[in-house]
């Protein structure tokens, strides 16, 4: 669905990343499951000319009105974001979703691991707060090149979700990759975890393989540059385990996932 | 006033406007169905279609530029056998012309496609793609020699009795030496334009920004090259003439039919907002109303100069 959205507030929320707050109809929220997302509109001209993803961050109610509002993160990378980070309360945006696949949630017994990177994180709020909700044990696994990449911690620790971070300087947490503080977590967990990751491709895939030797289950959320975000203009395109030249298996990143299962994605071919 | 006649007939095909969807921008026409009402414009154009499925080229694929976007998709597609057996039944749903769009690496391969869409009844009418940029077989290496592009559309022609509607590269010399080749060898209309040859460069990285080093451009960019190339060709074919490149609004739209053309295919903005099409259908109905202009081809070819 398509709609006029208004601005309800834009704030950098640490070096380079915002968090945007607009108005959303009932009939969005309902539809907005973790992990989908939404195309927006960053100017009103044709220049930037086409829309930008962003996960859906969390969903809510205006306090003390009866507005449904959502927000979401993003990280000033271009001309898109960074006219994005200049628009201001009150003004209308054009917001095209949400769209695409979400994360199908399982109610496996055993720890629900999040794993983010950077940016990565948006779409695990949502999701966080779904897994609390069915009573469910969540972990928060997050990572980044330094402090300015980690955010909005305190936000899952008050859904119950137990954060750990690595930072590659050092700077927080332990000093390293995201996947240094989780492989010795999924040593302990004896094949009794799923797992959810969003971030750059290099960890999903570092992640993809944790879980395949660990024999566990785990969704992917991915992201690309898309025209559309609605599966027709093939820009956004990954291989499908199937894929081979002569059969392709081409899974387009927008309508098909973001989300998907790692499994149903070959990793080898994945630039 | 009454409101104004909106309906075109392009090549023996009754449409109930002019504006149409380009192939590659609209896949197999029921992805829209969600997103608008398939039924408020002229007809739509499917993806390019090939007698085998194809991967298509490496990603990325696409790139935005100043006011337009390049894209080196590679002609993915279903191929013609996925195309009947799963489109086409939802196709019948829809009353809105539908028109294949179709390539082959050979001579041969066209003439089979033909005939493969013209047994289909619901294929209003074919389109051929003589002009992809993106792909070394197939395409462009038709579209850019006048003998070769003739070559094919008489081929086509001979082998199906459904209209033929030729789609033009912009990316040759003289354009109107192509659509006179096209119009001579049987088209019964042309197409025009396809995206221009351009690429991108990531000065950080200090490569391409497309896999594929180059890739189209379309989007408002190239809308000035495209009403030059219409104009230009309307003054030289008796055909008529569909005219595409950078349309996001009922104004772009009618300065192309002022420029000769016929009908117009809208591309790149179904990106932006998927019920552009119909958008520019309604916003044009208004503009002719709010013009007191009570039948849409009194407009064509009307350009004062």
């Amino acid at each position: 669905m398509r709609i006029e959205s208004t601005l309800l507030s834009n704030v950098e929320i640490s070096p380079s990343y915002w968090r945007m707050r607009l108005t959303a109809t009932d009939e969005f929220v309902r539809q907005a499951s973790p992990g989908r997302f939404v195309m927006i509109q960053a100017g009103k001209s044709i220049d930037p000319l086409l829309r930008r993803p962003f996960a859906v961050f969390e969903t809510g109610i205006v306090f003390g009105g009866s507005t449904a509002y959502f927000d979401i993160l993003y990280r000033v990378a271009g001309k898109g974001t960074a006219l994005l980070s200049t628009r201001r309360e009150n003004e209308m945006l054009d917001i095209l979703g949400p769209l695409g696949k979400g994360f199908s949630l399982s109610h496996a017994a055993g720890e629900h691991l999040l794993v983010g990177g950077g940016i990565g994180l948006a779409p695990l709020h949502a999701l966080a707060k779904k897994l609390g909700g069915y009573d469910l044990a969540t972990r928060l696994f997050v990572g980044g090149r330094g402090r300015n990449d980690i955010f909005c911690l305190d936000e899952f620790e008050m859904l119950g979700v137990e954060c750990r971070v690595a930072t590659e300087d050092g700077s927080l947490g332990e000093r390293g990759r995201v996947t240094d503080i989780l492989i010795p977590h999924l040593e302990s967990t004896n094949g009794n975890a799923t797992i959810y990751a969003c971030g750059p491709e290099g960890m999903l895939r570092a992640v993809a393989k944790l879980a395949a030797e660990h024999r566990l289950s785990c969704q992917v959320s991915l992201e690309s540059r898309m025209a559309c975000g609605i599966g027709v203009c093939l820009g956004c395109v990954v291989p499908g385990h199937r894929h081979s030249p002569e059969t392709p298996d081409f899974r387009c990143v927008c309508a098909d996932g973001p989300v998907f299962d790692s499994n149903d994605l070959d990793w080898e071919k994945t630039r | 006033m009454n409101t104004p006649d909106l309906s075109v007939n392009i090549a023996g095909i009754p449409l109930r406007n002019p504006v149409m969807t380009a192939s590659g921008t609209f896949g197999y026409g029921v992805e829209f169905a969600a997103h608008m009402n398939l039924e408020s414009i002229g007809a739509f154009i499917t993806k390019g279609l090939s007698l085998k499925p194809r991967a298509g080229n490496p990603t990325p694929r696409i790139a935005e530029t100043p006011a337009g976007m390049l894209n080196a998709i590679g002609l993915q597609n279903i191929g013609i056998d996925a195309f009947i057996e799963e489109k086409i039944p939802l196709l019948r749903m829809i009353k809105t012309p539908c028109i294949a769009n179709f390539f082959g690496e050979t001579i041969d391969e066209y003439a089979e496609m033909a005939v493969r869409l013209d047994a289909i009844p619901e294929i209003a009418a074919l389109e051929v793609n003589i002009s992809c940029p993106n792909v070394k077989q197939g395409g462009i290496i038709f579209g850019t020699d006048p003998g070769s592009a003739a070559k094919v559309v008489s081929t086509c022609r001979s082998r199906t009795a459904k209209p033929l509607i030729v789609k033009l590269s912009p990316n040759v010399t003289d354009i109107v030496v192509m659509a006179r080749a096209c119009a001579d060898a049987g088209a019964d209309a042309l197409s025009l334009i396809n995206t221009l040859l351009g690429m991108s460069v990531d000065l950080e990285k200090r490569r391409p920004l497309l896999a594929n080093i180059t890739g189209g451009l379309s989007g408002p960019a190239i809308k000035p090259v495209a009403l030059r190339m219409v104009w230009q060709v309307a003054r030289a074919v008796k055909i008529p003439l569909i005219g595409i490149g950078g349309i996001v609004s009922a104004i772009d739209a009618l300065e192309f039919i002022l420029a000769g053309a016929t009908a117009v295919q809208v591309g790149t903005a179904s990106f932006i907002c998927p019920g552009a099409a119909q958008q520019i259908a309604l916003d044009m109905k208004n503009w002719l109303m709010d013009n007191g202009v009570d039948d849409i081809k009194t407009l064509i070819g009307t350009l004062e100069t």
